[in-house]
């Protein structure tokens, strides 16, 4: 989830920030050409203060393209050479875009490191001269500043490493990113985002004069490094060879263990900075530019861009706008699920009523939307104000009032068919005829629900993931039946909620589950055969999984895996099979629901940071072990025999039409299921990697264990042809 | 500034079958600036003391910021004025506009029949509020009264902090946003583009006019007040008229260092308090009185306390004149509450745009900003001050003053105030 992470923007404040300035030398005024249209970036003056405006044409936001750079210089050059020009400031005319770092199409399209260190150095350079520029200037900057932009906004914060986190304005003041905030402005004489740049357009212009006057000084309290990751002490340290091997290993270590050596960045960002700190700075910038030439180029790299694309694709209703907008929503069930998708619902400022069977689960439900929010408030997200007004949209009840006027109903109660079918009537006996009526179901399937349906053209699955406020993916699940209109509508909504959208047909398991189902029966006979829990957690953590296996079965539930897995078995029958069910269904028997019961494979205590391994678990296990096949047992097949099963039945989906495009199958697993996000997911992993290894893998599985590892016929096809790419 | 030989859109905003109600008198003590003396209990015996008491129906006053050990003021205080107890008295709160509220309260009162003479007025002390113990003190000595054992008294001592001393100011700034007043209006004034020169001139013509009508001795609504143990005090001790040069440098206090509001062109910290006797005005031509004025239509509305804070009397004014079936071209003075240059010019601003009336109000058109020779000419809350619970009978009496000075026959009092509500009023004087 890398790539969602270094996706964001600096929300709520505007802020400016001005760059040193080095003494004011004369030059000669060498002719202005002002007046020429650029594409991407104009310039006008304001007494003898230039206002560079960035607006990159047909686009949201503004990306540091190759264009946008060359008519940067260009203008700055103009800048510096102008006699009338003392002072600048640097804006965006998009509200709530400065720049947001470097075009990926731009490093996309590059065929050679060579070509990105190219780009790398050319923009070293204007970061360079604008921080040695002899005139102040002033960065004005509203919205999204991410990477190079930053580096443009902020020249000043040199070297940073960025780690993807999104800092806001206000935070951004006091670590001494910028200098000055400017709150954004209410109504006025114009719309309000128009006269918030404005405003800071203003405020800006006069701190640029202050500037060039001589008036204000840039000087600040401390710099940075200094405020921030260094006291003077440790700033004596460091010039000790010793001390700075330590910092180093140290660091290391903890970047190791953060990525497991999966994604290669962070290791060669330090590597970069050792450089720098030991050889110079020169040495550091050329070290720089070749290796984020290097990274470019690595299959982490386009497996990450990959996502990206994936990402802003799943953003968009392809369905277009609904009739009617949802205005009105109802959540049926307050466990884990509803109260979830109630809280997402709320806070986008949707009148939500939370209907359960019992007070005690409605209380619950509408405890855990209050903590949900509250825990906002504590991270100052969210003022408590702001957490009270958006929970008066919520409405608990019992009963179906109210239900008249709503536009959608979501159902989250118990996975069982003939509860779903009680409580579709139940509803449709009391909804206007727009009311969309969506299933949140992780298996069964949705013509099955919808066939008790008065109107199923309006039945539709949502199928949420949990924790709802925090996983992103919304898998959206359409019948035959199923209106394209209910399906706007059930996207729409979805968005809202802030979802990243695959819409997929239906069928047993979906999409989702389906891809899980045989990864889990392998999880199951991998246990068997005597790999210990906290083993295999670590064995798919080690492969780019953020969750282990084992911990996995604990977090969607044992009894949850136990329902699905036999439900799926029955019609998937042979092909699912492996490990033996007789492991979850004992564990349900004796209670080891997972982390909900406090037991499963670990043990769940309040306040423990390290769980410890459920030994009654032994004794099941012991029982239905199985004897190990030593060829396929190494830690790289115990890996792959997870993988392989999980990547060709995403391809059987595809095959069945089940999945419409690649890119949802990809989102889908990454986003929902946690595939390894360095892999791109399993479409961009079998182009990356080769469909050929992983059917070759696929057969020596065949070979040992039987028809589970049959690789699909549109994999083998893909395989055979090596040209033939799931992503053109 | 008089208009009388105008015609107006309606002869007399009187209504077929509906009470005419009257200012029989209003009066204040001089705005003090917070500090500069100290009221002390004392305070609300300002009344009129040509009224028999007992013939006071009931008693309104609005405050803020609330004493806990008078939390009902306006009872406290009609006691300590020598009313009867037998004159009942409630308090009214609604940020700036308490005064307002409590006058409109006893209009509601003698409107229904339930009252022929009340008594309203506000009543503001900033020199002494109450400074609470932080919550976690408070918690301990509420638990340490219920502590039964020496034991169980030790172990919550135990748990005593040092930070538990500091204490609790009454907040400043708006409960929904934790934006002070003066922030909000910085902003208010950036959105319209209010310049800091513009707010500069804005509070100087304020002071000046203050101080002019403060030589002229038309601040005739004050009565002299002991405070006990000082002097006696007869005169608003705020209005200082200063150059512009002088203001201008003055750092902005709010906003720093690029913000437009200072101190100089903001309201100050006041202490003081006015009172009011509303009549029927059958019940008061009976009893031999000669009313000054009649209260006629008036609105409360309310919006967005984060963008739209002070920005009451752009929403109010508009609603009112409806309301009462006037333009602005019939209103002869108007008294606006005045909380900083900014609001006032911003509020002007707003009245005036299409555009704003469009997007915000729901309105076809503009209703105009009310034209400036008409507008506070004897100064306004920036020069006099502004007691927040008192200042709504102030801006009444300068309207009704005003009438009967100028000879003009409607005022329109406009007031924003703290929550985003705003209220206006149209004051109609009384045929001499």
């Amino acid at each position: 989830m890398v790539a969602s992470r270094a996706i964001g923007s600096l929300s709520r404040f505007t802020a400016f920030r001005i760059l040193r300035s080095r003494g004011y030398i004369c030059r000669n005024f060498t002719g202005s050409s002002a007046l020429l249209t650029r594409t991407h970036i104009n310039y006008g003056v304001k007494g003898d203060v230039a206002v560079i405006r960035i607006n990159s044409p047909n686009s949201k936001v503004n990306t540091l393209s190759k264009e946008l750079h060359s008519e940067f210089m260009e203008v700055m050059n103009e800048i510096w050479a102008s006699d009338q020009i003392r002072s600048a400031v640097l804006i965006s005319s998009k509200p709530g875009c400065f720049i947001a770092g470097a075009d990926i199409n731009m490093l996309a399209a590059c065929k050679t490191p060579q070509e990105v260190t190219q780009i790398s150095q050319d923009a070293q350079r204007t970061f360079e001269k604008l921080e040695k520029s002899t005139k102040p200037i002033v960065a004005a900057i509203s919205g999204s500043c991410l990477g190079g932009g930053l580096e443009v906004g902020v020249p000043a914060a040199f070297d940073m490493m960025l780690t993807g986190r999104n800092i806001r304005a206000d935070r951004a003041k006091k670590m001494g990113l910028v200098d000055q905030l400017v709150e954004p402005l209410g109504p006025g004489l114009k719309p309000p985002e128009e006269r918030t740049i404005e405003y800071l357009e203003e405020v800006a212009v006069t701190f640029a004069k202050g500037l060039a006057d001589k008036k204000i000084s840039p000087k600040r309290d401390k710099g940075l490094v200094e405020t921030f990751y260094l006291t003077e002490l440790t700033a004596y340290a460091m010039t000790i060879p010793f001390v700075r091997q330590q910092i180093y290993k140290k660091v290391e270590e903890k970047v190791q263990k953060q990525t497991k050596g999966l994604y290669p960045a962070p290791l060669k960002i330090i590597d970069v900075v050792k450089t720098g700190i030991e050889q110079g700075s020169d040495a550091g910038y050329l070290s720089e530019s070749q290796k984020f030439g290097e990274l470019a180029m690595t299959k982490e790299s386009k497996a990450l861009i990959g996502l990206y694309h994936g990402q802003v694709l799943c953003k968009k209703n392809k369905f277009g706008a609904p009739q009617k907008d949802v205005k009105h929503l109802a959540v049926l069930g307050a466990g884990l699920m509803g109260a979830g998708i109630a809280q997402v619902s709320v806070d986008k400022g949707l009148k939500t009523i939370l209907k359960d069977a019992t007070l005690t689960g409605l209380g619950r439900g509408q405890q855990q939307v209050f903590k949900g929010l509250n825990d906002k408030v504590k991270k100052k997200a969210l003022t408590s104000f702001e957490r009270d007004a958006v929970f008066s949209n919520l409405t608990g009840q019992l009963d179906y009032r109210g239900f008249e006027k709503a536009d959608m109903v979501i159902e989250a109660v118990f996975e069982d068919l003939s509860l779903k079918h009680k409580v579709l009537k139940e509803v449709e006996a009391v909804i206007p005829d727009h009311c969309v009526f969506a299933s949140n179901t992780s298996a069964l399937p949705i013509c099955e629900i919808a066939a008790v349906s008065k109107r199923p053209e309006k039945v539709i699955g949502m199928h949420y993931f949990s924790p709802v406020d925090k996983m992103q993916l919304l898998e959206i699940i359409t019948t035959e039946k199923t209106s394209k209109d209910t399906t706007a509508s059930a996207v729409a909504v979805g968005l809202k909620q802030g979802k990243v959208i695959i819409v997929v047909k239906d069928g047993p398991g979906f999409y989702t589950t389906r891809c899980l189902a045989p990864m889990m029966s392998e999880v199951i006979r991998i246990l068997q055969e005597g790999v210990d829990p906290k083993k295999l957690d670590s064995l798919t953590t080690s492969f780019g999984f953020p969750v282990g296996a084992a911990t996995l079965v604990d977090e969607v539930g044992v009894d949850v895996a136990n329902h699905v897995a036999e439900d799926l078995g029955k019609t998937f029958g042979e092909r699912f099979a492996g490990g033996s069910l007789e492991l979850l269904q004992q564990m349900v028997s004796k209670g080891f629901l997972g982390r909900k019961s406090g037991k499963g494979f670990y043990i769940y205590q309040e306040g423990v940071k390290d769980k410890n391994l459920n030994s009654d678990v032994d004794s099941i296990l012991a029982s239905l072990k199985m004897p190990p096949k030593s060829e396929v047992s190494s830690d790289e097949d115990i890996q792959y025999r997870l993988v392989t099963r999980f990547v060709n039945e995403a391809v059987m989906c595809l095959q069945e039409g089940v999945l419409a495009t690649p890119a949802e199958g990809d989102i889908g697993a990454v986003f929902g299921l946690g595939f390894p996000p360095c892999l791109g997911g399993p479409f961009r992993f079998l182009d990356l990697y080769g469909a050929q290894k992983i059917v070759d893998r696929l057969r020596k599985y065949e070979d040992a264990y039987g028809k589970q590892f049959t690789p699909c016929q549109l994999l083998t096809d893909y395989a055979s042809s090596p040209n033939k790419k799931f992503y053109q | 500034t008089s208009s009388s030989g105008q015609t107006k859109s309606k002869k007399t905003l009187a209504k077929p079958n509906v009470r005419n109600i009257v200012v029989v008198d209003g009066v204040r003590t001089a705005f003090l600036q917070s500090g500069t003396s100290t009221f002390k209990s004392g305070l609300c015996k300002c009344k009129s003391t040509s009224v028999p008491k007992e013939v006071v129906d009931y008693i309104i006053f609005g405050t803020v910021i609330q004493e806990v050990k008078t939390s009902n003021v306006a009872r406290e205080a009609a006691l300590g004025a020598g009313f009867s107890d037998k004159t009942p008295a409630h308090t009214v709160t609604m940020a700036c506009i308490s005064a307002n509220q409590a006058m409109t309260t006893g209009v509601g009162l003698i409107a229904s029949g339930q009252c022929d003479v009340v008594v309203a007025g506000g009543v503001e002390l900033m020199s002494d509020v109450p400074i609470r113990h932080s919550r976690k003190m408070r918690k301990m000595m509420l638990d340490l009264n219920k502590a039964k054992t020496l034991g169980q008294k030790l172990s919550l001592i135990s748990k005593f902090r040092l930070n538990f001393l500091s204490p609790e100011l009454p907040a400043v700034a708006e409960f929904s946003t934790s934006e002070t007043m003066g922030h909000s209006a910085d902003r208010l004034a950036a959105a319209f583009a209010v310049s800091r020169l513009e707010q500069d001139e804005y509070a100087l013509r304020s002071h000046s006019l203050a101080k002019k009508a403060q030589d002229e001795g038309l601040l005739s609504d004050i009565i002299p007040f002991k405070v006990p143990g000082k002097d006696t005090v007869t005169k608003d001790n705020g209005i200082r008229p200063s150059s512009l040069e002088q203001m201008a440098k003055l750092k902005p206090a709010f906003i720093k260092p690029y913000g437009t509001v200072t101190a100089a062109n903001s309201s100050f910290l006041t202490d003081g308090a006015s009172a009011m006797l509303i009549m029927a005005e059958e019940k008061a031509l009976a009893m031999g009185y000669k009313p000054k004025a009649y209260l006629r239509d008036f609105v409360y509305v309310s919006q967005d306390p984060k963008d739209q804070l002070l920005l009451g009397p752009t929403y109010a004014t508009p609603k009112v004149l409806e309301k009462a079936g006037l333009t602005m071209n019939d209103i002869d003075v108007y008294e606006f509450h005045e909380a900083f240059s900014g609001q006032i010019l911003a509020n002007f601003k707003a009245m005036d745009s299409d555009w704003f009336a469009q997007n915000y109000m729901g309105r076809k058109t503009k209703v105009g900003a009310p034209p400036l020779e008409k507008f506070n000419n004897w100064g306004g809350s920036l020069s006099l001050g502004h007691p927040f619970g008192a200042t709504g009978c102030r801006l009444v009496m300068a309207a009704a003053n005003r009438l009967r000075k100028g000879g003009g026959q409607y005022g329109l009092v406009a007031a924003c105030a703290a929550g985003g509500q705003g209220h206006a009023m149209i004051v109609e004087a009384y045929p001499k």
